[in-house]
């Protein structure tokens, strides 16, 4: 049980009490645990989804469910794990938490308006929500139109308006970023002191304040059109349902970067510390952040190559998809460098990294694949292009998410997790993906187009196999969810500093106090300086 | 259960260029997926850490490293890109010689139109070792034609023609798929393309209803629509002639001028007066509604064949 | 250096070190937000663009139904109200409170002028059947599809920029307020400087929309 000690101190957890003292917190510390469990929520949803998915896709002929609620799964499934999960995920949860802490703030610059964006998330969220439990939506998370404006018989209008509001939600996150960044940093911290966590960030928050706006915008038109039949997409009355998909396109490849920057973000926090090392390269890696961010706006087209836009525009994005690839592929050398002579520990959040890299390394790879034109013409729209990207978004993000979950849980909660569970469900997680989606590729390149429901018999063995990782996945899904749980009543207590990193966020008592810093601190070392710090305390045992 | 192909047939002349590109990024990826795993791999167990105190020594950024290892996967991906730009400009430039087929998609199948006037629904029957050259488009919302052993796919999207052609290179029987998202059916809107040799070919295409070709039942419909009232075949009327004017340019009343394509003739039908011909006044009605996009392909095949280009192909030659 | 100790005022929010850093990044923070606004009626001005270009002359055509001289007027209006508010902004740095309160009572008269002026031509769109939908119709141009896209996006554009201006009548009505009740002074007017940046801004989309949906070909004399 939880020792005398520990209750007597302070911190944000316990300053108050009360659903009010939660619901009305100008905390940034309490906002990202309201975050955390709204998008755990919506996790739970989208991944309820996926099984239902991937059981359906057992048996060639289908048959669990109706066609008509196939497709309402797969739309939903993607609109959960992308508006509702992914894209808040690591900047809400943990960029919310720790940004101001790693620069030394007291919290960020508009409290207030981190929680509007908060309220935002979660009043979209019943707009969705409410949608799929009116009967759902059946466009696909993309809603190329005319299917959607005129065509589909299912809550399209509730679920974009539930996008859009959570759109603004994204958009007030990103500026409070930028404007914490600029302007909130501790005396001493200039922007090369910087963790790799804030400059991921930061690159983050451009692309979320630059390309939702579009998405909105977007939206807006798509419903004007299904409401009001204003032609703007509709061939009949001389508009353009192409346009539609260079309009969503703009920000929603962005987007993606806006679900890996972070993770990369929390990658370089995890190596370094559990090398005991620099970043290699750090400005390098800062920079790539920033390029990443910038080029990700030139190359919406290649998701378009087939779509009867120009072979000239054609042309241009993949050549443009490649330069993008560049930055990535420079941070993956740069993190391994960091290994060599490092001090590597085999901590559940390093293990996360490790899988990171190399899935990321596979979903990047082969996004070389489909940014080639000649290939991509016979792979876009097939089950290859589903196992790229659920290589970048699951194997790399959600387990970056992961494994920055378990790097600052004692910290958020002054518990440690239990680290043999711990590692076992990393390892489960990692094992459960392979399995799941390595055979997708060669289904797609067999020609298995995505968003089918029923398919030729040949492709059952490779489904089956699909299948089978998805249900061992879940399993890796679940275990942390419980003991975390656990780990709030029966876990070890946790000392400031349990892994002896670097960063001013670790200078605080875990919990931290209400206000981070009793003083403001005054920074005088470069980030990841080791000397600095004791090395890790913590005995596993 | 029981079957697992792991690879597609190669079916068509694109399919062998396609597949070597594959390999050659299969190798790339393989090489750098070894590399990382391998460096993760090593340094974790020969840098593992030993002690708690364990301080490992400041090192700093290579310059020349960071510059190798930026330089050299550039130059890999270039290759990429200019290889697979070179296949997907040879995919957009059908043979002068390729076979017309015309092709709409609607929710939830597919619907086939010889010149020659055979209709196909579901399926397509082409002649072994001769370019095909499909025009589509779609009568509702965003199709996709995709045939895997072929590895080609393009969108078919309502409003506009869009293409895709492609040469067989094995007789056989392979998979026709929609592979863009259209609702409830989407994964039930599939076929069959049948490869057949020249000769089964041709006999395939006597054989069966002899219906009018395509360019009949367009000059069928050119009558019963009243377009032959004003587009007489003189230039007196209150409209062009249309004898010869496929493949020509036309000059504008804005000026401008056009090529008399196909899409330049659905237009001028559904929306006479987006372009106006030099000369002449905008009094022509739209058939928007009143002719269906297979009406508009037949009227596109007639016109065709008052043209100086041969109107009918003869089987497969 | 503050703490958490002081209390927290309106110039000096308790996550601010100095009156001076909150001010810049509140001033910052709306400068963002505005190039967040740029983004989404870039959208609009995109799909604008492409079917100018696909239908320049129908355009030419439904934009010359437009009044043109109200049109200008209302510019003039809307520029008068930026130059009330930079007058308010001023009056907010010397500290003199009855003259901001009444440049932020003009500004916002001048904005209402502009929304009555908007509303009585939207009407004169409805009386003349070219409101996009079952009732639309424009006289003179044999392809209805593209004209009413025309009127969609003229009707998008202003309305969202109406709205705006809205949401900009309610933070001045919200400023008056605050302002009547002397919580501003020469120390701290950011609020004032803030809203300020917004109404130029929704003055500027107005400077854009003005040509782009009245003068098109107008100097053709078509």
């Amino acid at each position: 049980m939880i020792p005398a000690a520990a209750v007597e101190r302070e911190n944000y957890l316990n300053a108050s009490y009360g659903l009010k003292s939660w619901l009305l917190t100008k905390d940034h510390k309490r906002i990202g645990l309201l975050y955390l469990f709204t998008i755990t929520l919506f996790f739970f949803i989208g991944g309820a989804m996926a099984t239902m998915i991937r059981v359906e896709l057992l048996t060639p002929q289908g048959g669990m469910v109706s066609s008509e609620t196939y497709n309402k799964l797969f739309t939903m499934h993607g609109v959960a794990m992308i508006f509702f999960f992914l894209i808040p995920s690591i900047p809400a949860v943990l960029g919310n938490f720790f940004l101001p802490m790693m620069i030394g703030a007291r919290d960020l610059a508009f409290p207030r308006l981190n929680l509007l964006s908060w309220y935002l998330l979660v009043i979209g969220g019943l707009f969705a929500l409410f949608a799929m439990l009116a009967g759902g939506v059946d466009t696909g998370w993309t809603f190329y139109t005319p299917y959607s404006t005129t065509y589909s018989n299912s809550w399209v209008i509730a679920t974009a308006l539930g996008i859009f509001v959570a759109g603004f939600s994204s958009i007030l996150t990103g500026l409070n970023f930028i404007v914490t960044v600029h302007r909130m940093r501790a005396p001493g911290m200039t922007w090369f002191r910087l963790p790799l966590f804030v400059w991921a960030h930061y690159a983050t928050a451009l692309i979320q304040v630059l390309g939702t706006p579009v998405l909105a915008v977007t939206i807006v038109l798509l419903l004007c059109e299904r409401l009001l039949h204003i032609g703007i997409f509709d061939p009949a009355l001389g508009g353009d349902p192409v346009l539609f998909q260079h309009m969503f396109w703009f920000y929603s490849h962005p987007a993606v970067y806006i679900m890996v920057l972070p993770a990369m973000g929390v990658i370089s926090e995890l190596i370094s510390t559990f090398s005991r090392k620099a970043i290699f390269g750090y400005k390098i890696v800062a920079f790539s952040s920033v390029a990443i961010a910038v080029l990700g706006f030139l190359v919406w087209g290649h998701h378009m190559f087939v779509s009867t836009q120009s072979l000239y525009a054609g042309m241009v994005f993949s050549f443009l998809s490649y330069c993008v690839a560049i930055p990535s592929a420079i941070k993956v050398f740069n993190w391994t460098a960091t290994l060599y002579k490092g001090s590597i520990s085999y901590a559940t959040p390093m293990l996360y990294a490790f899988g990171f890299i190399g899935l990321f390394t596979i979903g990047g790879l082969t996004g070389l694949f489909v940014a080639c034109l000649g290939i991509d013409v016979h792979v876009t729209d097939t089950y290859f292009v589903v196992a790229h990207f659920h290589y970048i978004m699951v194997g790399g993000a959600i387990m970056a998410y992961l494994g920055g979950l378990h790097y600052w849980w004692p910290k958020m909660t002054g518990r440690m997790y239990p680290e043999t569970w711990a590692r076992l469900s990393a390892g489960i997680i990692f094992l459960g993906f392979n399995l799941t989606f390595f055979p997708q590729f060669i289904l797609g390149y067999l020609g298995m187009p995505r968003r089918y429901h029923v398919y030729p018999p040949e492709f059952q063995v490779l489904n089956v196999m699909s299948t089978a990782g998805a249900s061992v996945l879940a399993v890796g899904y679940l275990m942390p969810m419980v003991y975390f749980i656990w780990s709030l009543r029966y876990g070890k207590v946790a000392p400031a500093n349990p892994w002896g990193a670097t960063g001013l966020e670790w200078k605080t008592a875990s919990p931290p106090p209400l206000h981070n810093f009793d003083e403001t601190p005054i920074v005088t070392h470069a980030a990841y300086d080791y000397s600095t710090v004791p090395g890790e305390v913590i005995d596993f045992g | 259960m029981g079957k697992l192909p792991l690879f597609p047939e190669q079916a068509s002349t694109f399919a062998p260029d396609v597949d070597h590109l594959l390999f050659f990024l299969l190798a790339v990826a393989a090489f750098f997926t070894l590399l990382i795993f391998g460096a993760i791999f090593y340094f974790a167990i020969r840098y593992r850490r030993r002690s708690h105190q364990e301080l490992p020594a400041v090192q700093h950024g290579a310059m020349t490293l960071e510059i190798l290892w930026t330089a050299i996967p550039f130059a890999l991906t270039m290759v990429m890109f200019l290889w697979g730009a070179s296949i997907y400009f040879r995919e957009a430039r059908p043979p002068a010689d390729a076979l017309q087929i015309y092709v709409v998609g609607k929710q939830w199948m597919w619907k086939m139109q010889h010149m020659e006037g055979k209709r196909e629904i579901n399926e397509l029957h082409i002649p072994l070792g001769r370019a095909v050259k499909l025009t589509m488009t779609s009568e509702d919302v965003v199709h996709n034609f995709f045939v895997p052993a072929f590895r080609t796919k393009q969108d078919v999207v309502p409003g506009k023609y869009s293409t895709i052609w492609f040469q067989p290179t094995k007789a056989g029987k392979y998979h026709l798929f929609c592979a863009a998202y259209c609702g409830t059916r989407h994964s039930a809107m599939t076929g069959w393309i049948y490869v057949m040799e020249p000769r089964d070919y041709a006999n395939w295409m006597r054989g069966g209803e002899s219906t009018g070709s395509l360019a009949d039942d367009g000059a069928k419909l050119f009558q019963d629509l009243a377009c032959a009232n004003c587009h007489k075949a003189d230039n007196h009327g209150r409209c062009p002639s249309l004898v010869g004017l496929f493949g020509s340019t036309v000059k504008l009343t804005t000026g401008g001028t056009v090529t008399a394509d196909e899409a330049y003739i659905r237009e001028s039908i559904l929306q006479p007066n987006a372009k106006i011909v030099a000369g002449y006044a905008p009094v022509m009605p739209t058939f928007q509604g009143l002719v269906t996009e297979e009406g508009v392909l037949q009227l596109v095949e007639y016109i065709k064949s008052l043209g100086p280009r041969p109107a009918v192909a003869e089987g497969a030659r | 250096m503050a703490s958490h100790s002081q209390a927290e005022t309106p110039a000096l929010r308790e996550q601010f070190n100095t009156e001076a850093q909150q001010k810049d990044a509140s001033t910052l923070g709306m400068w963002i937000f505005l190039v967040t606004e740029i983004m989404f009626f870039g959208g609009l001005f995109l799909a604008y663009t492409v079917y100018r270009r696909w239908y320049a002359d129908i355009f030419a055509v439904t934009s010359s139904s437009l009044n043109v001289y109200i049109g200008a007027a209302n510019t003039v209006v809307l520029l008068c109200s930026s130059l009330t508010m930079v007058l308010a902004v001023r009056a907010a740095q010397l500290g003199r409170r009855k003259a901001i309160v009444i440049f932020l009572i003009l500004t916002l008269l001048l904005g209402g002028v502009f929304l009555g002026v908007k509303a009585y031509e939207w009407n004169q769109k409805y009386v003349e059947h070219h409101i996009p939908g079952p009732d639309f119709h424009f006289e003179g141009v044999v392809q209805q599809g593209p004209a009413q896209l025309f009127f969609s996006l003229y009707f998008a554009m202003t309305g969202l920029h109406a709205l705006h201006m809205v949401i900009g009548a309610g933070l001045l009505i919200w400023l008056i307020a605050q302002a009547g009740r002397g919580r501003f002074s020469a120390t701290y007017m950011t609020p004032v400087d803030v809203v300020g940046l917004y109404w130029h801004f929704v003055d500027i989309i107005w400077i854009f929309l003005f040509p782009l949906l009245y003068l098109i070909d107008r100097h053709l004399g078509k």
